[in-house]
């Protein structure tokens, strides 16, 4: 609080003092403490970069490692259909099994928290009645505050159960469908909240011209609005996505360990995330052809994320409506 | 710009007897909205709701003090709660000078040459980029740079690098007690003298009995308890004091702190950037008007300014690495720990992984508590926490929230 009271100086308590009697700085002291400053903050700054580099550089050489290792090679990596490095005679390392996994696991989570999300940005945004944006708004806060732990719990202990109760529906205990409605349920606020902002940017008398011309509130929002804020709301489902597919502790509790290519998403399945979660869990060696194909993984997982993350920023930046 | 074409009126295709299909398109729609906006409230109360009543029979204050074990009906969460601590101040307390440093530098230094301005957005795309990298690639990355430092110090058990560890041979005497002989490092073994001066478990120094194989052993008890046969083998302990540290830093409090501190190191800075940003700009043309320079009035003027929205930020960052859970996993693994941390380098566990490892044990048939129960009780726990923390923020925010322009 003491620098605090700097902002308000209580004039009439201090009595004016002389320009002499100020404590005398030196010019040069001022200058050498301002860019050692300078250069400290500047250090924090290169920390973040640092970081990226310490991922790329780590993943680079560790996936190298990996397939120069006997019984590999990137294009199996790459092509592969079999992922079974753990059991079995013979280990086999495609990708693809995984990788179907977490594109059946967002597909899902996008089907449930798009729809979701954008609608309850729609009212939020455009007819927002008090009371109760009194009651949602603090409802997606909290939701996008509980940890994730907690949604794969409830999927393997309530979702699941739900599921199973509907007559002539075989589910899996394990399964993508409820894991990838608990990791929808997770995407919910995030894109909710991302999608109400670009909905919120749309300059105000736009919507005033399309209500004037006798527009009613679904008219202005929907043939108005959306597509002004298209690419904000485009951004937002890609930043969510990229959330889901990154999503770890949900689809290790509920989705299983097998990694499986399948067209029935009531199936057990194992994601990227979900492989190395188990990897690491596990009792494997440190230096077998298994620890080392985790980071293969990482890093396909990583160019995915990071393709997703700079797609929506080149959307929302290149395509955004500029008004004014 | 939008095409002002589409929304030119045309009559032909908008004939007035459709303004009341418009109104009821527009109320159904309402309407629909409303059921979907409520959904995200049911699906909480259901949720919490569903936790309530699993996890209820098993809270009580035995679970929140207690010690982890294999039984589910002695089972506590204690030490875990310490970890939880721990590893989360830890975090905080690497994590905010850095994310609010980079914030400052981002916000208050604006570039002034091209290559500047290139880097300025080069490092905001960064940071963009690392806030959405998946928590686990960072739990790789704390893996093998701060548990296993590369393979530089050795293997993490066996640690190449060690402060403030004190190493003893560990006796037991012919009168079952224990006794300790310091050595200096941990292959000596010290040669047994008649009389030498030894601890005991609680450093106690006492005298001891040598005696040599063959000759006979005292008679009397309390003579019994201090005596030693002189080709007596002893075990190696090593103490560790609070400030024990060594290198690699293996599975311990302050890899899982670096670790999570990466992961919240982007939500820091871009909510201190966002915070700096809400100051007005008038305050700080001001200042600089009066003749300070740009770190006086970064110092004196826009942090003090922006405090309230850094902490709030903060907190509520920080507050994410305590439910963050992949992470710890990629680092720590399943820990089985019974004791709450002593020191920076000591096992641990947080309540996220030991939730899930409560989680993924086979449901129990048959009556009382199991881990199932154990599981939702640790979530109650986990998530009075968090909002105990969400409170503080909101608080911070109420009480120093004022009009600044």
């Amino acid at each position: 609080m003491a620098q605090a009271t700097t902002l308000e100086p209580e004039l009439s308590s201090s009595p004016p003092r002389l320009l002499a009697e100020l404590p005398f700085r030196s010019l040069r002291w001022i200058r050498v403490k301002e860019s050692f400053v300078k250069f400290l903050l500047m250090g924090c700054t290169l920390f973040s970069v640092m970081i990226t580099l310490a991922i790329i550089i780590l993943l680079t050489v560790e996936a190298v490692k990996f397939f120069r290792m006997p019984g590999t090679s990137v294009s199996g990596f790459l092509f592969g259909t079999r992922w079974n490095p753990l059991l079995g005679e013979t280990k086999h390392f495609g990708v693809l099994p995984l990788v179907s996994g977490t594109l059946w696991i967002t597909a899902i989570a996008m089907s449930v928290a798009m729809p979701l999300g954008l609608i309850t940005a729609i009212f939020l945004s455009e007819y927002s009645p008090r009371k109760l944006r009194a009651i949602l708004k603090p409802t997606l806060e909290i939701l996008a505050g509980i940890p994730t732990v907690v949604f794969g719990f409830f999927a393997l202990t309530f979702i699941t159960p739900m599921l199973r109760l509907i007559p002539g529906f075989q589910v899996d205990i394990y399964n993508a469908l409820s894991a990838g409605i608990a990791v929808g349920i997770l995407s919910i606020p995030t894109i909710c909240s991302l999608a109400e902002d670009a909905l919120q940017a749309v300059p105000r008398n736009l919507r005033e011209a399309a209500f004037s011309l006798g527009g009613t509130r679904f008219d202005v929002s929907v043939k108005v609005v959306i597509p002004a804020a298209l690419s904000g709301i485009v951004s937002a489902f890609l930043l969510g996505a990229t959330r889901a597919i990154g999503e770890t502790m949900i689809v290790t509790l509920a989705a299983g360990n097998r990694a499986r290519i399948s067209w029935d998403p009531r199936v057990e399945m194992q994601t990227m995330t979900g492989y190395i979660a188990q990897v690491a869990k596990g009792d494997v060696s440190n230096f077998g052809v298994e620890y080392y194909s985790i980071y293969a993984v990482a890093a396909a997982l990583f160019l995915l994320t990071l393709a997703m993350t700079f797609f929506g920023h080149v959307i929302r930046k290149r395509f955004r409506e500029a008004y004014e | 710009m939008i095409e002002l074409r589409s929304i030119k009126p045309d009559f032909s295709r908008w004939p007035v007897g459709s303004v009341r299909r418009r109104i009821v398109v527009n109320e159904v729609f309402k309407s629909a909205c409303i059921a979907i906006a409520s959904l995200s409230v049911i699906v909480l109360l259901v949720l919490l709701g569903s936790i309530l009543v699993e996890g209820a029979p098993a809270l009580s204050w035995k679970f929140i003090t207690g010690a982890p074990s294999p039984d589910p009906k002695n089972c506590g969460i204690g030490p875990v709660i310490m970890g939880s601590i721990w590893v989360c101040l830890g975090c905080a307390a690497i994590a905010v000078p850095l994310g609010v440093g980079t914030a400052i530098f981002m916000e208050e230094f604006p570039p002034r040459s091209t290559i500047a301005r290139r880097f300025h957005e080069f490092v905001q795309l960064n940071i963009t980029n690392l806030a959405g990298v998946p928590s686990i690639v960072y739990g790789i990355l704390g893996l093998t740079a701060f548990a296993n430092m590369f393979g530089l110090f050795g293997k993490p058990d066996e640690p190449a690098f060690e402060l403030g560890a004190q190493h003893f041979r560990q006796y037991v005497t012919e009168g079952t007690e224990v006794v300790l002989i310091p050595i200096a490092s941990p292959t000596d073994v010290p040669i047994l003298v008649d009389s030498m001066t030894v601890e005991t478990f609680d450093g106690k120094p006492i005298k001891l009995i040598v005696v040599a194989p063959g000759n006979e052993l005292p008679q009397d008890a309390s003579m019994l308890k201090k005596t030693l046969w002189s080709d007596a083998e002893g075990g190696l302990i090593t103490k560790k004091p609070w400030y024990y540290l060594r290198l690699p830093f293996g599975r311990s409090i302050l890899a899982a702190s670096l670790t999570l501190m990466l992961v919240v190191l982007p939500v820091i800075i871009i909510s201190t950037q966002e915070a700096l940003r809400s100051v007005p700009k008038t305050l700080r043309e001001g200042s600089l008007g009066l003749g300070s320079t740009p770190w006086q009035m970064v110092w004196n003027v826009t942090l003090p300014a922006a405090i309230p929205g850094i902490m709030t930020g903060t907190i509520l960052s920080v507050s994410r690495a305590i439910g963050e859970a992949a992470p710890v996993l990629m680092l720590a693994g399943i820990v089985y720990i019974t004791k709450s941390p002593r020191h920076l380098a000591d096992d641990f566990a947080v309540l996220p992984i030991q939730i899930y490892y409560w989680a993924g044990q086979p449901i129990a048939q048959g009556d009382g508590i199991n881990f199932q129960n154990l599981a939702a009780a640790g979530i109650i726990v986990l998530l009075a926490i968090l909002l105990a923390f969400n409170a503080l923020a909101i608080i911070i925010r109420q009480r120093t929230q004022r009009p600044l322009s």
